[in-house]
């Protein structure tokens, strides 16, 4: 191995650990301690990343409530029937054999920031020295009048990947030709911008497969624009004409409830009654970062842009769709990316490694139909302000059948590239 | 099929994505001259124009593969007595280790094999680290086959690898010259290991583990000035100068692929 890192280095010229200096915290007691909550593509990362790099310096914990994780990423694929529910859900076996992390399976239930404790819903407590707060998203649920809880068993939002997915396919695939879609899609800002839209895509598809052409998909936007819009209703009317209506706000005149009992989305302009509805409603970050008090009155925590760490905070950092990223958009790619940058930074702070000026990146892949793949991408660098795109990419309208192939082999690559660099290989 | 507001540039960036894919075609083709011998086509008129027409199919390969007298390894390894080799076992070469595997089990070269491997490598040989998605027909693998059982028979070089400079016109020569720093390019790879994978498997995505520096060198700059196409890769590299383009071939050219 060619890797030089500060340890080795010492071992090398013959000198024990103590005579590196280390003029951050050292612990007296033990290894210094790097905590993260939440083991989704930010959280995951994060761990592997400080055990992968930190090696024998750092003792690594990742708190997770889930025993595996079903990535919200392909999970409209699945929804499509391109993909297996088994193969999006990975488990956190190597993480733990394969980079010494401890992983506690429990919920996270608050963190006493003065004692640098995380304190577990079974009242246990996790000291750290550096934390990585990676919680995800939580659902406004009552941003949708009428739309609860309860009401997710029956209209789901299916916007956290697991058993609500489970639940939309299975509706999904139980209707009859005839029956109609309803989306209520989510308005700004949300984890995973053109996911609605590929789902809808998705929704078609099955539906076109089985030659229901009574069947229509009604989509009711509170935005008046959408991610890769020009590229999707190209897609659509390619692929699905006169089976999708998408309808911005300027048409429906405003979102006024939802009726889980009837299937009814009313809206200014008219009421509209699916047989699956499926109400995506606004979302904040998740709860632990609130209670923790990361958060700001958007409802998502502030950070650093040079390195992830709260602004409220410097011992904690939060990454993914918790966080306020700039430009970037809320992707498991980029919760990935900004993991990267944290581990950086705490390996930094904790054993003085070498920390790198940050750069962070995205790209989105969409599924429009088979084998028609659409992508938009950045690359980002911090600023004073924020975290700010400095080049960017977007697929076009018009391109050949070959390229929108070659797209979708792209992003099986992704795939299966990502969700090693997370779950470990 | 009009979109109104949303097509007003369509047609002007098809046209110009046209014009520019004809451009970067041709510059790209002139730009990979390999050091191969001059091949003879040698046999019946009919084998002749198969022959022929497996020259223009192996275009496709030259970006990677050498073949002819002196030919080196390179990306690829050299395809010189390829009929009859088992595979995996050229000397100096970094195969995956799913190819090695096969040749232990005794996968060799011959027409029959190669025309199995070059219909969907992936699929003939999965965990291969050949990034070429294959070929579809028949007649375009019987032809290609025809060809490389011609073109092959030369000796090839005494240096098993291709040499760190060779006489290519050189783009990105300045990278070239330049000692990586593998640490910045561990970290800068940090952008690129979510689609390049560092085991080296290709599900879709090339893989780049263990290939020599200077045609990793070589393919970042071609992504840089346009002359190859693929969106995510400019949007890669557009920042990226010298330095950090020589320390992510280091960093990817000291793996060994799984």
């Amino acid at each position: 191995m060619t890797k030089l890192t500060r340890r080795s280095f010492g071992l090398l010229a013959g000198a024990g650990a103590a005579t590196l200096a280390m003029p951050f915290y050292a612990r007296a007691a033990g290894k210094p301690r790097a905590v993260v909550i939440g083991g989704g593509a930010g959280g995951a990362t994060a761990a592997r990343y400080l055990a992968k790099d930190g090696g024998d310096d750092l003792d690594v914990t990742l708190i997770e409530a889930n025993s595996t994780y079903t990535t919200c990423f392909f999970s409209n694929l699945y929804i499509g029937g391109y993909r297996s529910y088994e193969s999006i859900t990975h488990s956190y076996d190597k993480l733990a054999s394969n980079y010494g992390i401890t992983v506690v399976n429990g919920m996270a239930a608050m963190v006493d920031r003065d004692a640098k404790e995380v304190i577990m819903a079974d009242g246990s407590k996790v000291p750290y020295d550096r934390l990585v707060v990676a919680p995800g998203i939580d659902l406004i649920y009552d941003s949708v009048q009428g739309y609860s809880e309860e009401a997710a068993q029956i209209m789901p939002h299916s916007w956290k990947a697991g058993p609500q997915t489970q639940l939309l396919k299975s509706k999904l695939d139980a209707l009859e030709n005839g029956q109609n879609i309803v989306m209520v899609a989510p308005p700004n800002p949300y984890r995973c911008p053109p996911g609605p839209y590929e789902r809808v895509s998705m929704f078609a598809h099955v539906l076109n497969e089985k030659g229901f052409t009574d069947s229509k998909i009604f989509v009711i936007d509170p935005k008046p624009k959408f991610s890769k819009q020009a590229l999707f209703q190209e897609g659509w009317n390619k692929h699905y004409a006169g089976m999708i209506e998408w309808y911005g706000p300027d048409v429906h005149g405003g979102i006024v409830g939802v009726d889980p009992s009837t299937g009814e989305v009313e809206t200014d302009l008219d009421t509209f009654q699916g047989d699956l509805v499926n109400v995506i409603p606004a979302q904040k970050a998740g709860m632990i970062a609130q209670k923790a008090g990361l958060t700001n009155d958007s409802g998502f925590c502030p950070i650093d842009p040079k390195s992830m760490r709260s602004q409220n905070d410097e011992n904690i950092f939060v990454i993914g769709d918790a966080c306020i990223a700039g430009d970037m958009p809320k992707s498991g790619f980029s919760a990935n990316s900004q993991a990267k940058v944290a581990a950086m930074a705490i390996r930094g702070d904790l054993t003085g490694s070498r920390v790198f000026p940050a750069k962070y990146s995205n790209t989105c892949w969409s599924l429009i139909e088979t084998n028609d793949g659409v992508k938009v991408g950045a690359q980002y660098a911090p600023t004073e302000e924020k975290i700010a795109s400095t080049s960017k990419f977007i697929s076009q309208t018009g391109e050949d059948t070959a390229l929108r192939q070659q797209t979708y082999e792209e992003s099986v690559g992704w795939y299966n590239g990502i969700t090693a660099d997370i779950f470990g290989a | 099929m009009r979109l109104g507001a949303w097509t007003e540039t369509v047609s002007r960036k098809v046209a110009a994505i046209r014009f520019s894919e004809l451009q970067i075609r041709t510059q790209y083709l002139l730009h990979v001259l390999t050091v191969t011998a001059a091949v003879g086509l040698t046999g019946s008129a009919a084998s002749a124009s198969d022959a022929d027409r497996g020259a223009l199919v192996y275009k496709k390969c030259r970006a990677c593969h050498e073949l002819g007298a002196g030919a080196k390894n390179g990306v690829g390894p050299h395809l010189d007595g390829l009929f009859g080799r088992t595979a995996g076992t050229l000397e100096g070469f970094k195969y995956s280790s799913a190819l090695k595997k096969k040749g232990e089990e005794g996968l060799v070269w011959d027409e029959t094999s190669l025309d199995a491997y070059l219909e969907k490598p992936r699929g003939f040989v999965p965990g291969t680290r050949m990034s070429f998605l294959g070929l579809k027909k028949a007649e375009d693998r019987a032809d290609l086959i025809t060809y490389l059982k011609q073109s092959t028979e030369a000796a090839p070089s005494d240096e098993a690898n291709a040499p760190e400079t060779d006489a290519r016109p050189e783009i990105g020569a300045a990278a070239m010259a330049l000692e990586g720093d593998i640490a910045y390019g561990e970290y800068l790879a940090t952008e690129c290991v979510t689609c390049h994978q560092t085991s080296g498997r290709a599900d879709g995505i090339p893989s780049i583990v263990g290939w020599p520096k200077d045609a990793f060198i070589r393919a970042l700059f071609e992504y840089k000035v346009n002359l190859r196409t693929n969106q995510v890769m400019q949007n890669m590299t557009v920042n990226m100068g010298n330095e950090e383009i020589a320390a992510l071939a280091a960093y990817y050219g000291s793996l060994e692929p799984q």
